[in-house]
């Protein structure tokens, strides 16, 4: 049984399952506060029952998130403890800060949680919303420089096996840094618009024709076309930034084999014994993404020996996340502009039900993302510093953690998706508006 | 005081934090589940869910805090006890996962279902226990390295009684701290009913509790005989926390200020963690380890510092809006409003 491999299995297990309430629990707070903010301003009582009702659900997939995120963290030293040495030493304080984050999230989730209606004036409330979110984006920020120390470590010497001149700053700014922070806070985002759109469109396909649901349809998707533009943009600057300085992830992902100018795009297709089959080709493609310029020389694999390059599959990877993207992106850019010259066919079943769709496509461009950057980064585990192979642990136990870990993501998976469905199903928003309006005495329709 | 010192005393202030704040909230999650089954859910469900439901984040938070902070002041303890804690922790962690992530799901998505609650009641109450094993492991003489690598003894740590011992405490510490602490509360809430059983039970969580942390003492004679000398330099400590834990149970027995009560168990579990930490040090895991050969570099751990004193200055006045709006309110505490979502 070897423990590289079953470290790497769990290690990826928990991340992708991870990485699903993760997401929404970066997400669903800007929601949240856009819709409490809009319900206050334009005095909407739809608006404040979106946000609050979305609080509700949220709650529960922090729940998850929160004790799947301990898991992880704890992982880390558990499989991967020569790693977590060596990162211990130099990108510690990122680690360190998360905690804090995290910590500010907490208490101000709870407050906000247990304040609903007990301030005269409601914008008090919305305030304490505003350290929820930023705790939860900034969370983000710094687990997400830890990963991309990991693509591009500086701020240290290591001599004889000894480091020396550590940098905490210069380790946390390094070169993968603003592009990595930028597109996974900025999908995070989009993500949770596009998942609370396609609970929105359901419902609606689904017998409610409550306008409740067209101004939660409405705004997320605005959301999410602003979200999914920032990361076609962010996207562009990752692959300048991969060009720069990690090639081989560029050329492994885009199946770049020789190093040329005036390089093409390759989209699709499938690896026949090293032949490109069936792919479409986008000429000097590649080279803009690479240097911004038709005629630029990008790196290819020919440059790199053998033992250095990432597997090639995750070109699929990156066609599935990028067509996943593009796609949402046209999607929410059709139905804003469609119910701006007032078209009928987006407010159709058709279009409703492609909506739906987004919701869980948006989860597989996510965990697509994800794995492309992960295995895109082998085989190392801290680029040209050290292997995977030579951070994992040497315990014999770890098969056995998987199966338990598998089972464990099991409950909570199936658990959180019974509870949210039996929440909302039992308390129907046309439901609660009605009881709302016999508490004021019905300035609500 | 030198750095490593500051250090290990942060991280082991908020590793208090969490026991003491996780006490009560393990324990109340475990009488919560015990009410429902023995059909006494009326007196106490209301004041136990009115407590943990607005902390119940915070308390994990302070558990991430310890071991990421240990990491990052101590990275060779990834080493040691990364290498070594991989079942018990995943243990650990999937106790956690369930006592979390159910806790959520009953408390907003299914109040009163009995599976969930006793779901997290007993893994709630499992928890301590198996965090509990790495301070045992910490003793020393269940770790050895076999080609270079640190190796964990799983015969010779089940079949120790300072093992059990240590288990049994914790367990029993967690009820008594629980009980002791929601007493009070429900006390402050004007529930006789629930005041008057809680009280019962912290009488009989007190006396284990004592006895297990005197067992402890006795088998570290043999287990760590180093330890156990450095132990006897802090007896005042140690002989302070005694009076306490005999005037926490005085006050509850004579039913009287359970308040003062709660503050002399938090005094009697301060002296004798800290006793305890202190009486460790320097070691982190005897014998390999201590908290100088471990210790990071000075750039990371100024930064850590810099980054712990500005955290602090947020975090505080958060807390303390935390707890003035919950704990310390009447009207909350009462029951008089409910402004869940």
């Amino acid at each position: 049984m070897d423990p590289v491999l079953y470290s790497r299995i769990l290690t990826e297990l928990t991340l992708s399952f991870h990485i699903i309430y993760a997401t929404i629990g970066v997400g669903v707070p800007l929601m949240i506060m856009l819709a409490q903010w809009v319900g206050i301003k334009k005095n909407d009582e739809h608006y404040i029952l979106l946000a609050r009702r979305w609080a509700r659900g949220f709650v529960i997939t922090v729940a998850v998130g929160v004790v799947t995120g301990t898991a992880i963290g704890l992982q880390l030293s558990l499989l991967w403890p020569n790693f977590m040495e060596l990162a211990g030493n130099v990108i510690a304080l990122p680690l360190f800060m998360e905690t804090f984050a995290f910590f500010f999230e907490a208490i101000f989730l709870g407050i906000y949680l247990y304040t609903w209606d007990r301030f005269e004036n409601q914008k008090k409330h919305f305030l304490l919303l505003i350290p929820v979110a930023l705790g939860a984006s900034f969370s983000a920020v710094f687990i997400t420089i830890v990963n991309a120390f990991m693509n591009a470590p500086q701020g240290f010497n290591l001599v004889n096996g000894e480091l020396i001149n550590v940098n905490p700053l210069v380790a946390m700014f390094n070169p993968a840094m603003p592009t990595k922070v930028a597109h996974v806070v900025g999908t995070a985002y989009m993500t949770s618009a596009f998942l609370l759109a396609a609970i929105a469109a359901f419902r609606l396909l689904r017998g409610s024709n409550h306008v409740y649901h067209k101004k939660a349809l409405y705004l997320t998707l605005k959301v999410g076309f602003i979200f999914s533009v920032s990361a076609v943009l962010v996207g562009d600057l990752s692959g300048k930034y991969l060009a720069e300085y990690q090639p081989e992830k560029l050329a492994a992902a885009e199946w770049h084999f020789e190093t040329e100018e005036n390089a093409p795009l390759i989209l699709y297709g499938v690896l026949d014994d090293g032949e490109v089959k069936y792919a479409i080709k986008i000429p000097y493609a590649l080279s803009i993404l690479a240097h911004g310029s038709l005629s630029a020389e990008v790196v290819g694999l020919d440059q790199f020996p053998e033992e250095d390059i990432p597997p090639l599959y995750i070109h699929y990877l990156f066609d599935i996340m990028v067509t996943i993207g593009m796609t949402l992106m046209m999607l929410s850019a059709i139905y804003w502009i469609g119910m701006w010259r007032r078209w009928s066919f987006v407010e159709s079943r058709l279009f409703r039900w492609l909506i739906v769709a987004g919701g869980p496509l948006v989860f597989i461009s996510l965990e697509a993302g994800w794995w492309l950057a992960e295995v895109g980064r082998q085989p190392w585990i801290l680029r040209n510093i050290m292997r995977t192979s030579e951070g994992a642990t040497t315990s014999g136990q770890v098969p056995t953690m998987l199966v338990l870990f598998a089972l464990l993501y099991l409950v909570l998976g199936v658990g959180s998706v019974v509870v949210l469905r039996r929440m909302f199903i039992r308390n129907p928003v046309e439901q609660e508006i009605k009881d709302r309006q016999q508490e004021r005495g019905g300035d609500i329709r | 005081m030198n750095i490593e010192i500051l250090g290990i005393t942060v991280l082991w202030v908020f590793l208090f934090g969490y026991i003491l704040i996780g006490a009560i909230d393990f324990g109340a999650g475990f009488f919560n589940a015990y009410s429902l089954f023995t059909g006494r859910q009326r007196i106490l469900t209301n004041v136990i869910q009115r407590y943990l439901s607005p902390v119940w984040e915070v308390t994990n938070v302070f558990l991430v805090f310890f071991f990421v902070g240990i990491i990052g002041f101590f990275p060779k303890t990834a080493f040691y006890y990364g290498t070594t804690l991989l079942v018990p922790v995943s243990f650990a962690i999937i106790l956690l996962a369930v006592r979390g992530s159910y806790y959520a799901f009953e408390t907003y998505g299914a109040r009163g279902h009995k599976g969930y609650s006793f779901a997290y009641g007993s893994t709630g109450l499992l928890l301590p226990a198996s965090l509990s094993i790495v301070l045992t492991i910490s003793e020393g003489g269940f770790i050895e390295i076999v080609n270079g690598q640190p190796v964990l003894d799983y015969w010779k740590l089940f079949t120790s009684p300072l093992t059990w011992s240590i288990v049994v405490l914790s367990i029993a510490a967690t009820l008594y701290i629980s009980s002791a602490f929601l007493t009070w509360y429900a006390n402050k809430a004007g529930d006789h009913e629930a005041t008057h059983l809680l009280r019962k039970y912290a009488l009989i969580w007190a006396f284990p509790t004592i006895i297990a942390a005197g067992g402890i003492i006795f088998e570290l004679r043999k287990h760590n005989p180093l330890h156990y000398e450095s132990i006897q330099t802090f007896w005042p400590l140690f002989l302070i926390s005694l009076v306490l834990f005999l005037g926490t149970v005085y006050l509850i027995w004579r039913q009287r200020h359970y308040g003062v009560a709660f503050s002399l168990l938090i005094g009697q579990f301060v002296f004798a963690f800290f006793g305890y930490g202190a009486s460790h040090y320097p070691y982190l895991l005897y014998p390999y380890l201590t908290i100088y050969d471990s210790f990071t570099n000075q750039a990371m751990a100024v930064a850590l510092i810099i980054a712990f004193i500005c955290g602090l200055l947020l975090l505080i006045p958060s807390l303390y809006l935390l707890l003035r709006m919950f704990l310390f309110n009447k009207e909350y505490v009462k029951g008089n409003e409910n402004h869940h979502a």
